[in-house]
Parts: structure tokens; C-alpha cells; sequence
């Protein structure tokens, strides 16, 4: 046990920190608050940026303009571009999921047609997963896809889409022998957007805002060369991308609560209650020192199953713990926002008395959502239970 | 970075885990606690020849010079087992503060039987205020004696040699010490027991300050953390087991994701614990700037998990987990005890808060809707 940087990775954190120091745009705070739709050519020009200095997919192999990171590094990339508060890439899907299921899955002429489109955020990809009857049981999922002669023929809905809207291919998971087990029937098409019968349409969500899409397909036509894998092995291709879902982009989020948390004590500071700053009421002072210790916590969970990985290669179901772990605790850690803000708590962005222009409300109910996205709390147990404690499967 | 264990720490966890399966087994265990120190002078010459005793301390002293992480590993083990004696008392909180405080001659003197297994020994703390701040420490010593009392000492019966705090200094007295009366405080875990030992002008020698203390308190309270953690570990393994094998409805009640999640919500205390307890370990040992926190860190949350996982393992247990004769109470004793030694999770809490909460510089960044 070293938690001591190597060289190797002392040398990688420095070289980012040095092109950060000269790259990092300087207007981005000018942007972060405005609808994605408007900013979406300033992250698209970022990621172009980040690109041209090898930074855009350093966990990619050297052959496809990665850096073959170590997970070790890939952690120490988000938490620095964490800490320089860097925008987000507009591929991110793409960089993050969907390139590394094609690196891994791909044909050769799949890798050089859709890798570099990738790279350079010129193609943005988005995932057609969920259906409306296919949430936490993704493999009973039912858009079909019919071969006839060289190309498929798709039908069905999608939803929880991110970045639908602004979509140019999408890794779409469908159905290809009906009469098979569930799991066995399933193939992934790369489709492209603009196909005839695509529709997509906004999905408003419960903060009020739209971050996910409804995908809508109507005999779309897909060429039989755009499967991904083999035919009616869609499942294994589907959950190696949801394995790189749970990575290491978790690394980011001890420095992202951590700034919470810290906010949220200087507010404490001078919030108050009982006739004396809320910083000092025992009961707030309690659960602030839990959360922070919690924060700390989930980052050690994560160095321990980092350096797991490490050594076994493939990421697997421990990454169930740090779903839950981070999830869970950002609910905890907006409730007690709500209670140290009190009636403050509730405003919305716009209310020149809201607190951080409303942040705090709208992370209230985001984070609602957090124990639903990328495998609900109750999927994640099942797959420690079964997985990893070997207790009988539970459905 | 490397969070994991190396080979030669993955080499001690592997063989303590199997040394106390091989020399203190659950029957050995349970008949230890049915004495009235729960001390075994053949186990304790086994612990002896295995390094234990002297495990984090000097060579010069008859140690192995082993660190903080180790001490961790081996504790782990140790709380896995339900170790019932005196080895917490004597090595990890005797040992640390003799470590901590005492002058080489002193050392020699109490610290080097202890690594040789030649001498029992525990540190007398708490008084009838029960508190663990160092601060509330009443007792003083006037001309080289004691008169007064302390209460909660683990294994006072079985020591050689106690260590006393008061409020003018740290100070060591004979078992035989004129004066000196011990009698038991009957308390839940009967694999660690409590005593009341009280002083009547008894005669004791200064072997340090109590500015030390602080330190050595932290790596015991670590230690104590790890032990949670070993204990947590068999609650959920025995656990587990039960729910693949108990049948109800016809199948196992593993099967019911009513009690699956709970096994799963067992493990992630479980796991986080460790992860806080190995760091703390680490922090220790480089004596990093973080490494209080880190203790308390880990103490706060190895507290409340090891209760919750006893809770949870009890309740899985449904009737069996209410009888004597099921292993999971005893942990959850242990638990209960460890839970207040050296701090719960509230007065841990509190220690944390007044380093996170009362820090002047605050330097947050930005915060925005949109940046989780």
C-alpha cells in the first residue's frame, strides 16, 4: 500500500497540469449557466482543443489517439479537470461509453469510420437503451429490428436519452430473434440519426428542464453492416459499455461534493440559528462533520477498488458500492443543505433572495434522480448481492 | 498510487487470518469468555512466537518494527476471530503509549517484556465522568502516589503492569502495588472485560507527559476501528451463509431481495469501513498532516456500521439470531463496546467538525446547478 504518486503518474498529472495552465478556456463561467443548447459549439470547440493535445480520450490506446492511461491516471485526468473547474467535452458519451464498446467490439472499417468523428466531436453519439417497458429490466427490452436483405429495419421507443437532441449516431440496443431468451436475442446497431423515421423529442424532467430525449423509431432502415458485435449478442455488448459507465469519471466527484460541502460551510457560517451562526448549532455541526467524512470516504472506496482494477483488468460489479456510495450520499448532502438554508432553500434561480441563484433547490431535486440513473439503487444491490455475495439471483 | 495491499501485507493478513482460525476457533473462543479474564497464558506465548506482541514496535525494544498498516491487517484478523484476552489492552493501547511517552530506560523496562510476551498491560483512562476528552482527567498524583479511581479499564485483572492518566502526567503501577484494589464492571462484551480500579495512596512511577497521549490514543482508536471491521466481516460472512442455506417459502431466504439488499447495504458498511480504516493506517504511519481526521474518520463510521451490520445481521437471523447460541451476538457485543471505547461516532463527529466546520480558510470554488 503507497497512496504516494508514482513517477509515471506524477509526470502524467504535471504534463496535464502545465497544457491546463495555458489551454483552459477563460470565458467558460460566462457559459456554464446557459442552456446546453447554447453552449454546445463552446464544448465541441473544448473537446477539439482537448484533442489536439491528446487529452480528449486518455484512457484509449496510443493506436487511436489515446494515452493508454492506467486507471490511476485516467482518475488523476477527471480530478484535475475537476479541479481547474474544466467544461465538459461535448462527446462525452461518445468518449466515455461508446468509443471504447467500438474499440473493443468494432470491426476495423467500424473503428475508422466512426473513431476519429468521435475524437473530434464532429459526430455527436448519444445511447438508445431504456424503453419505456425496459427501465431496470434492460433486457426485456422491445424495439425490433427485422434483417431484410442488407439492411434492418427498426422499430420501437426509447427513452432517458442524453444528448438525443443533438444526436448524429446512436449505439441502440434492439431486438433480433423474438423467440429467443431475452438475453440471447439482442443485437447493438449504430444508427444513424438522420435516417428517415427517426424522431426525437424533449423529455421534460421534474427540475423542469430537458437533459434526456425520447427517441422515437419508425421503419428505419439500418445497413446490416452497422451491427456492433456479433448478431444476437447485443447483451454482452451493451454491458461492457455500462461497465465503463461505473469508471473512473467517479474520480471528479470527491472534489465536485467536496466544493459543496465547503460552500455549504461558509454559508453555515453565517446562516443563523438559534441566535448563533448555524456553524455552531451541535446538531448541523454533527451532520456536516458526516457528510464531509463520507466525502472522504467515497473517494477511499474508490482508490481501493481503482488499484482492484488495476490489477484484474476488467471493471466489475464492485463498481455497484461506488453507485450507491456517491448516489446516496448527494442526497444526504442536499437534504442538509435544505435544512441549514431553511425557507431559502426552496427558491429557484431568478429570486434575487435565492442563495447561489437557486442552485441549491435545483440540486434538491437533480439528485432525486441520481439513485434512478445509470442502474437505480435497487438494481445496484441486487448485483452485490448476487454477484458478489453469491446469494441466490432474486428475479 | 497503490491502495491495495503489497504481497508481504497480503502475507500477514492471509497468515493472522489463519493462525487465530488454527489456535482460537469459535469453541476456544467461547471458552475464554466464560473465564473471568478471558486470558490463556498457551494462546498467548502463540501470539508471542508469532511477532504479534511486538508488532509495531522498535527492534531495539524486542519488536518487529512492522507499521501502521500492518497493525491494521493484524487487528482485522484479530476482530475476525473475536480475540478474547488482554492483546488489545497490552500491545496496541499499553504498547502505544509506552511507545509514545516513555524515555528509552522506561521503555526497556515495560515496553520490552510486553514485545517479549513476558508482561500483561492496559492504560487506565476513564473516570466516573466517562469522558474521552483528556481534559476531563480529575485524578492527580500528589508526592508519587494515587488516590482516586478509574473506571471502564480493560483486562486490569490480568495485568502486570497499569498505566495510569492523570492530569500531572502519565504513570505506570505494580499489580501488587500496595493500595491498588481491582474488582469487575460486568459489561456486554465478555471477550474484553471491564474493571474498576481504584488507588489508595498507591505508589506509582512517572514515565512521561501527557502531551504524547494524543498520538498513541489515535493509533489505538485506529486499531480499534480495524478490529470493527474484522468483526463486520465474519457478522456478514456468517450472514450470508445462513441466507443461502435457510429456507422458507421453499426456497433460501437469500433469494428475497428484502434480505439481499440488506446483505448488500452489510457489505458496503463493511467494505467502506475498511477503506477508512486502511487509509487511517497509512495516514498514520507517514504522519500525514490528515492523519487525526483520518482516525476519526474511520472510528465515526467503523462505529455506526459495525452496530448497523449487527443489527442487520441479527435481524436476517430472524429466531436463531436471538439465541445464545448463534455467534452474531457476540460480535455485536464486542461492537457495543468498541463502539464507545475511545470515542462513538458523535464525540468523532464533533472532533471532525471542529476541524472542517471551524476552518478559517475557506477557498470553495465554484458551485453550480450544473456542475455534478
Amino acid at each position: 500500500m503507497d497512496l504516494n504518486l508514482t513517477p509515471d503518474e506524477l509526470q502524467f498529472r504535471d504534463e496535464l497540469r502545465s497544457w491546463l495552465a495555458t489551454n483552459i478556456p477563460k470565458d467558460w463561467n460566462e457559459w456554464r449557466e446557459k442552456p446546453i443548447e447554447e453552449s454546445f459549439p463552446y464544448l465541441r470547440a473544448w473537446q477539439r482543443k482537448l484533442q489536439e493535445g491528446r487529452w480528449a480520450a486518455v484512457s484509449w490506446p496510443k493506436e487511436y489517439a489515446g494515452r493508454s492511461a492506467t486507471l490511476m491516471q485516467q482518475a488523476l485526468f477527471w480530478e484535475e479537470m475537476a479541479r481547474v473547474e474544466a467544461p465538459p467535452m461535448a462527446n462525452s458519451l461518445g468518449l466515455g461509453l461508446i468509443g471504447p464498446t467500438i474499440i473493443a467490439h468494432g470491426t476495423e472499417a467500424q473503428k475508422q469510420r466512426f473513431i476519429p468523428q468521435i475524437l473530434s466531436a464532429e459526430e455527436i453519439w448519444c445511447q438508445g437503451f431504456s424503453e419505456p417497458n425496459a427501465g431496470s429490466d434492460l433486457a426485456g427490452l422491445q424495439t425490433q429490428a427485422v434483417l431484410h436483405g442488407d439492411h434492418y429495419v427498426v422499430n420501437g421507443q426509447k427513452v432517458w436519452t442524453s444528448y438525443g437532441w443533438v444526436g448524429d449516431w446512436c449505439e441502440l440496443v434492439v431486438r433480433t430473434d423474438p423467440a429467443a431468451a431475452k438475453h440471447k436475442g439482442l443485437t447493438v446497431l449504430l444508427v444513424d440519426m438522420k435516417s428517415p423515421g427517426v424522431e426525437v423529442r424533449p423529455l421534460r424532467q421534474m427540475t423542469g428542464e430537458s437533459e434526456f430525449n425520447e427517441l422515437f423509431f419508425r421503419d428505419v432502415r439500418v445497413p446490416a453492416e452497422n451491427v456492433l458485435g456479433k448478431v444476437n449478442d447485443g447483451w454482452n455488448v451493451a454491458m461492457s459499455t455500462l461497465m465503463y459507465e461505473r469508471g473512473s469519471y467517479g474520480a471528479r466527484l470527491h472534489l465536485i461534493f467536496k466544493r459543496y460541502i465547503t460552500r455549504l460551510i461558509e454559508l453555515a457560517q453565517s446562516i443563523q440559528r438559534n441566535g448563533r451562526p448555524a456553524a455552531q448549532d451541535p446538531i448541523i455541526r454533527q451532520k456536516l462533520a458526516q457528510c464531509s467524512a463520507e466525502i472522504e470516504i467515497m473517494r477511499f472506496n474508490q482508490m481501493r477498488a481503482f488499484s482492484r482494477l488495476t490489477a484484474t483488468g476488467v471493471p466489475g460489479p464492485e463498481g455497484s458500492i461506488q453507485k450507491i456510495f456517491w448516489s446516496e450520499l448527494n442526497q444526504r448532502l442536499q437534504q442538509i443543505a435544505q435544512e441549514i438554508l431553511g425557507p431559502y432553500g426552496q427558491l429557484l434561480g431568478g429570486d434575487p433572495r435565492a442563495i447561489d441563484n437557486g442552485m441549491w433547490s435545483y440540486a434538491y431535486l437533480r439528485t432525486r434522480g441520481n439513485t434512478i440513473e445509470a442502474g437505480t439503487s435497487e438494481v445496484q444491490r441486487n448485483i452485490i448481492g448476487h454477484f458478489v455475495l453469491g446469494l441466490p439471483r432474486s428475479y | 498510487m497503490q491502495f491495495g495491499l503489497s504481497e508481504s501485507q497480503e502475507f500477514l493478513k492471509d497468515s493472522a487470518r489463519k493462525f487465530f482460525a488454527g489456535e482460537c476457533p469459535t469453541a476456544e473462543m467461547r471458552r475464554l469468555m466464560e473465564t473471568d479474564t478471558a486470558y490463556d497464558a498457551a494462546l498467548w506465548s502463540k501470539l508471542t512466537d508469532q511477532g504479534y506482541t511486538g508488532i509495531i514496535f522498535p527492534e531495539a525494544y524486542g519488536g518487529v518494527g512492522l507499521g501502521k498498516v500492518e497493525l491494521m491487517l493484524l487487528m482485522e484478523e484479530a476482530g475476525r476471530a473475536l480475540l478474547p484476552g488482554p492483546f488489545f489492552s497490552t500491545v496496541v493501547l499499553a504498547g502505544s503509549v509506552l511507545d509514545a511517552v516513555a524515555s528509552p530506560a522506561h521503555k526497556q523496562k515495560y515496553l520490552a517484556p510486553i514485545c517479549r510476551g513476558e508482561a500483561r498491560s492496559t492504560v487506565a483512562i476513564l473516570e466516573a465522568n466517562a469522558s474521552w476528552n483528556p481534559r476531563d482527567v480529575q485524578l492527580t498524583a500528589s508526592s508519587g502516589k494515587l488516590t482516586g479511581e478509574k473506571y471502564f479499564v480493560s483486562d486490569a485483572a490480568i495485568a502486570d503492569f497499569i498505566i495510569v492518566v492523570a492530569r500531572n502526567g502519565v504513570f505506570v503501577l505494580s499489580a501488587k502495588a500496595p493500595g491498588l484494589k481491582i474488582s469487575p464492571m460486568p459489561a456486554m462484551d465478555l471477550t474484553r472485560k471491564l474493571y474498576v480500579v481504584e488507588f489508595n495512596n498507591t505508589p506509582a512511577e512517572e514515565i512521561g507527559a501527557t502531551t504524547n497521549l494524543e498520538r498513541a490514543f489515535d493509533v489505538a482508536t485506529a486499531a480499534l476501528s480495524a478490529e470493527l471491521v474484522g468483526g463486520m466481516q465474519r457478522t456478514l460472512d456468517i450472514t450470508v451463509e445462513y441466507a443461502k442455506t435457510r429456507k422458507q417459502f421453499g426456497k433460501p431466504i437469500g433469494t428475497f431481495q428484502a434480505v439481499q439488499h440488506q446483505c448488500a447495504d452489510m457489505y458496503l458498511e463493511t467494505e467502506s469501513s475498511r477503506s477508512a480504516v486502511y487509509y487511517a493506517g497509512w495516514a498514520l504511519e507517514e504522519n500525514s498532516p490528515d492523519a487525526t481526521t483520518a482516525v476519526s474518520i474511520a472510528k465515526m463510521y467503523a462505529s455506526d456500521a459495525a452496530r448497523t451490520v449487527g443489527n442487520r445481521g441479527i435481524q436476517i437471523h430472524g429466531g436463531m439470531g436471538f439465541t445464545w447460541e448463534n455467534d452474531v451476538h457476540l460480535y455485536y457485543r464486542r461492537a457495543k463496546g468498541s463502539e464507545t471505547a475511545f470515542g462513538d461516532a458523535t464525540f468523532h463527529r464533533e472532533r471532525i467538525a471542529a476541524k472542517v466546520v471551524d476552518s478559517a480558510a475557506i477557498d470553495s470554488g465554484t458551485v453550480t446547478a450544473k456542475s455534478a
